[in-house]
């Protein structure tokens, strides 16, 4: 809109422009980050759920809560493992694509 | 909200939100993965660490997905050109 009405480009934006960019990146950066912890959590709930209260009794018993804290940790590992995983062959695709 | 920015800046930002976007996309996979290779892999009850040949198992999952899915492509495109060929 504002370069309809032939708004010089020239000189850095105001301060407050800037700010207001940062202010915008910042929060869809958090969002990104909040989204993705969601999921992770989500995640965990389920198959954490499944493989470790196969009986659901009138609480969570005492191996049961120790079962869902390494299930917790063993997935959150998974997600590391396959994340390098898929990374390093995302990269490595990308560079015989180059290349080739 | 694009009323505040100048065109370098809106120009800036839509450069930034593609990068995330992308960024995004590639995140989403790693949880897909995760959940299906935990599925596949993961048979032990979990405890302190890793049973044998779980760790593998997840690194060689997530190589044989994508190894399918390229072959997939292979696949369906040498089918159409022998389609072609034939007509």
């Amino acid at each position: 809109m504002s370069s309809f009405f032939g708004s010089s480009s020239s000189g850095a934006p105001a301060p407050d422009m800037a700010s207001r960019k940062q202010a915008f990146i910042d929060t869809y950066r958090q969002e990104m980050a909040l989204t993705n912890a969601q999921e992770l959590m989500n995640k965990c709930n389920e198959k954490c759920y499944a493989k470790c209260v196969t009986k659901p009794g009138s609480s969570l018993s005492g191996s049961e809560q120790t079962c869902l804290s390494h299930c917790l940790q063993r997935y959150m590992e998974a997600f590391n493992i396959v994340s390098r995983t898929y990374i390093a062959r995302v990269q490595k695709e990308r560079l015989s694509d180059t290349t080739a | 909200m694009a009323d505040q920015f100048d065109e370098a800046t809106r120009k800036e930002l839509a450069n930034f939100v593609q990068t995330e976007q992308a960024q995004a996309h590639l995140t989403s996979q790693i949880h897909m993965l995760t959940s299906m290779c935990w599925d596949k892999c993961i048979t032990s009850s979990p405890s302190t660490r890793f049973a044998r040949g779980e760790e593998g198992c997840l690194a060689n999952c997530v190589e044989r997905f994508l190894d399918t899915s390229l072959f997939m492509v292979k696949q369906i495109q040498e089918q159409r050109d022998r389609s072609q060929l034939s007509r």
